[in-house]
């Protein structure tokens, strides 16, 4: 048996190697797994229903963030479009399951696949551009595809939407909520651990260039267009997996929840959590989630106690004000998100009592 | 024919609208290169100061205009200083995502006080202003937006290559470490910018407070319809946004009179689209050329 590794009290790397480890000692393994048998084994049987409804929102929401979150806080782009890109996974899995009965993991990554290619025609005019010209792309992408969710009615069913049918997975019917709960977090798992290694290869060192020094990445042979559609077409990828399983999830979609509010949430999402960080992309939707949860409580507490409806009413765009309220706070506070302040507080147990 | 008359008229008096409403983001991203996503939040402010001012208050026209170009002029300090200030030196990314937060919360804040329904103004615009031309009735606002847009054009074309302010500016935006080190006072330029903009986007949301009404949800959508207008202008010439304000207009409004009604709000987005494709720089941008 090897040494176990604990924390070194400096940089002592000497090889490419350590420096790309991901664990960078055997406890971070040992939490890992406890994180891991924590999330598929307890938290699925002590969560009550309205519980696994809301982190199955957050699974799913949270694949999408981390896709955001290569575009965003790894290569540098802004996108505006993710909510739209989300809706087109949703509608390709929705259309695919109730028109050809596609089994469930075929639409799941046919939704995928489609996202990306969305995302590459619309990346291709903006990403040959220098300032960030996607973003502008992307948000005449956002209403392009809204228009189209709404306007073609044959392939859409419009306004009105599509009633998705219940999916089978090994047998195994993914009505129930506990075992989608699995469904959704076994692809989080996954999604997360590719983005954790595609960071870690040249692609993703090519993404973490470009967003430094544009020019010195073109100046190191970086061909900057192509990886800048790649960036974006990964982070359509990822968009297009959560909106499948969003569609298979809600069981009905609708051209509504795909709007430009969508996207401008998701955007919160990681910068609340933190650009440039998977964890922080996770913290960012458990924020954006809960605080959603419980600004509509609010909301509803009020409505139902009678004489406050009026209250009820004017309290609504405080939710608005609340997002935009974070996201100034933590830019101007905390740029690195929720992933620092976790990072200081464990960095702050580990060193105690000396805190130098 | 007459119909098409109308939609021509009805398409330039639109554009210029768009063309007033781009001024101020142009503004902004000419002297800092940041892409404003508060902008129509900016128009709403200024509108609404307004209608407080004129309708509420009940002072009169010239003494609410000149209180709210005023006031915009010091909101606009104060919210340079409070929330762009600490990210001078930061990257751009970061100032852009903080322009979409304000713009949110000036959102949600305009809508907790004002609340969503559209309120108009007092009727105050002479009545002479207005033209026909062979039975076709343009009103006295569209002639006044005109009048507004090329007084504009022309300030800010002296502005921007004539006075030292103006200059600093396009220095700053340009290159802002080389601006630093020869001496300009980055810092004030930001506060100057910011505050400039904020009373363009208020006389801007004012005219159309008067066309439309005043509305939080219309204004901020205007906004957005700001990045086609610029981009096919050239996003920071000031003469690129008043033509390409009156071409999204007219593309607006013969598609609602000719295709489909539904199709109207999406034409100016696809001919974005098309433009980023055709001529990335627009019509009468700077085009950047780089080698490395």
């Amino acid at each position: 048996m090897r040494k176990l590794h604990f924390h070194p009290c400096g940089n002592y790397n000497e090889t490419y190697e350590d420096e790309l480890t991901i664990f960078e000692t055997d406890f971070g393994r040992l939490w890992l797994i406890v994180g891991l048998v924590l999330l598929f084994v307890v938290i699925p049987f002590i969560s009550s229903t309205y519980m696994l409804y809301i982190l199955n929102t957050i699974g799913i929401y949270a694949i999408a963030a981390i896709g955001l979150n290569i575009l965003i806080g790894n290569t540098g782009q802004i996108s505006l479009g993710h909510g739209a890109f989300f809706g087109v996974g949703a509608y390709t899995a929705a259309i695919l399951a109730t028109r050809v009965n596609s089994p469930f993991l075929v639409s799941l990554l046919a939704a995928g696949l489609m996202t990306a290619a969305v995302g590459i025609v619309f990346g291709l005019p903006s990403a040959r551009l220098k300032h960030l010209y996607l973003l502008i792309a992307t948000l005449a992408g956002q209403f392009i595809i809204e228009y189209v969710f709404v306007d073609w009615e044959s392939m859409t069913g419009g306004a009105e939407g599509i009633i998705v049918m219940e999916a089978n997975l090994f047998g195994l019917n993914l009505r129930n909520d506990r075992t989608f709960y699995w469904v959704i977090f076994i692809c989080f798992a996954l999604m997360a651990w590719i983005a954790k290694n595609l960071l870690r290869t040249r692609y993703g060192r090519a993404f973490i260039a470009i967003r430094d020094n544009d020019r010195a990445a073109e100046g190191m042979g970086i061909p900057i267009f192509r990886y800048k559609l790649l960036s974006f077409a990964i982070s359509s990828f990822y968009a297009g997996i959560a909106g499948g399983l969003f569609s298979y999830y809600m069981m009905s979609i609708t051209p509504e929840p795909f709007n430009l509010w969508l996207s401008i949430e998701f955007i919160a999402m990681i910068i609340i959590g933190g650009l440039g960080s998977i964890p922080g992309a996770v913290f960012g939707t458990v924020f954006i989630v809960s605080l959603n949860e419980v600004l509509s409580h609010l909301t509803e507490y009020l409505m139902n106690v009678g004489a406050s409806v009026g209250a009820a009413i004017t309290i609504a765009p405080l939710r608005e004000f609340i997002f935009g309220l974070a996201i100034v706070l933590f830019i101007i506070f905390e740029p690195k998100g929720l992933a620092e302040v976790w990072r200081v507080i464990r960095s702050s147990f580990r060193l105690w009592p000396f805190s130098y | 024919m007459e119909f098409f008359f109308q939609l021509l008229i009805n398409g330039v008096s639109l554009g210029l609208l768009y063309a007033l409403s781009a001024l101020g983001f142009v503004m902004i991203f000419k002297s800092s290169s940041v892409l404003n996503l508060a902008h129509g939040e900016l128009l709403a402010i200024g509108a609404f100061i307004f209608l407080a001012l004129c309708a509420w208050a009940k002072l009169p026209i010239i003494i609410a205009f000149a209180i709210t170009l005023v006031g915009t002029f010091a909101l606009g300090f104060v919210v340079e200083r409070l929330f762009l200030r600490p990210l001078i030196g930061e990257n751009l990314i970061e100032v852009i995502m903080m322009t979409l937060g304000l713009g949110i919360m000036f959102k949600g804040l305009l809508l907790f006080v004002f609340g969503g329904d559209i309120h108009s103004y007092p009727r105050f615009l002479p009545e002479g202003l207005s033209i026909e031309v062979g039975g076709i009735f343009i009103p006295s606002v569209n002639v006044a937006t005109l009048i507004i847009g090329i007084l504009f054009l022309i300030i800010f074309g002296l502005f921007f290559k004539y006075s030292s302010q103006g200059i600093y500016m396009r220095s700053v935006a340009d290159n802002q470490p080389a601006a630093l080190s020869l001496g300009v006072h980055v810092r004030r330029v930001f506060a100057m910018s910011w505050a400039i903009a904020f009373i363009v986007a208020a006389m801007s949301g004012i005219v159309l407070g008067i066309i439309n009404g005043v509305n939080v949800h219309n204004l901020s959508g205007i906004g957005l319809k700001v990045f086609p207008v610029v981009i096919l202008g050239g996003l920071d010439s000031i003469g690129g946004a008043i033509l390409g304000g009156i071409i999204i207009g007219l593309l607006e409004t013969f598609t609602g009179g000719y295709i489909s009604t539904s199709m109207r709000e999406v034409i100016p987005y696809i001919a974005l689209i098309v433009i980023l494709m055709v001529k990335p720089y627009g019509l009468f941008g700077l085009v950047e050329i780089e080698r490395v």
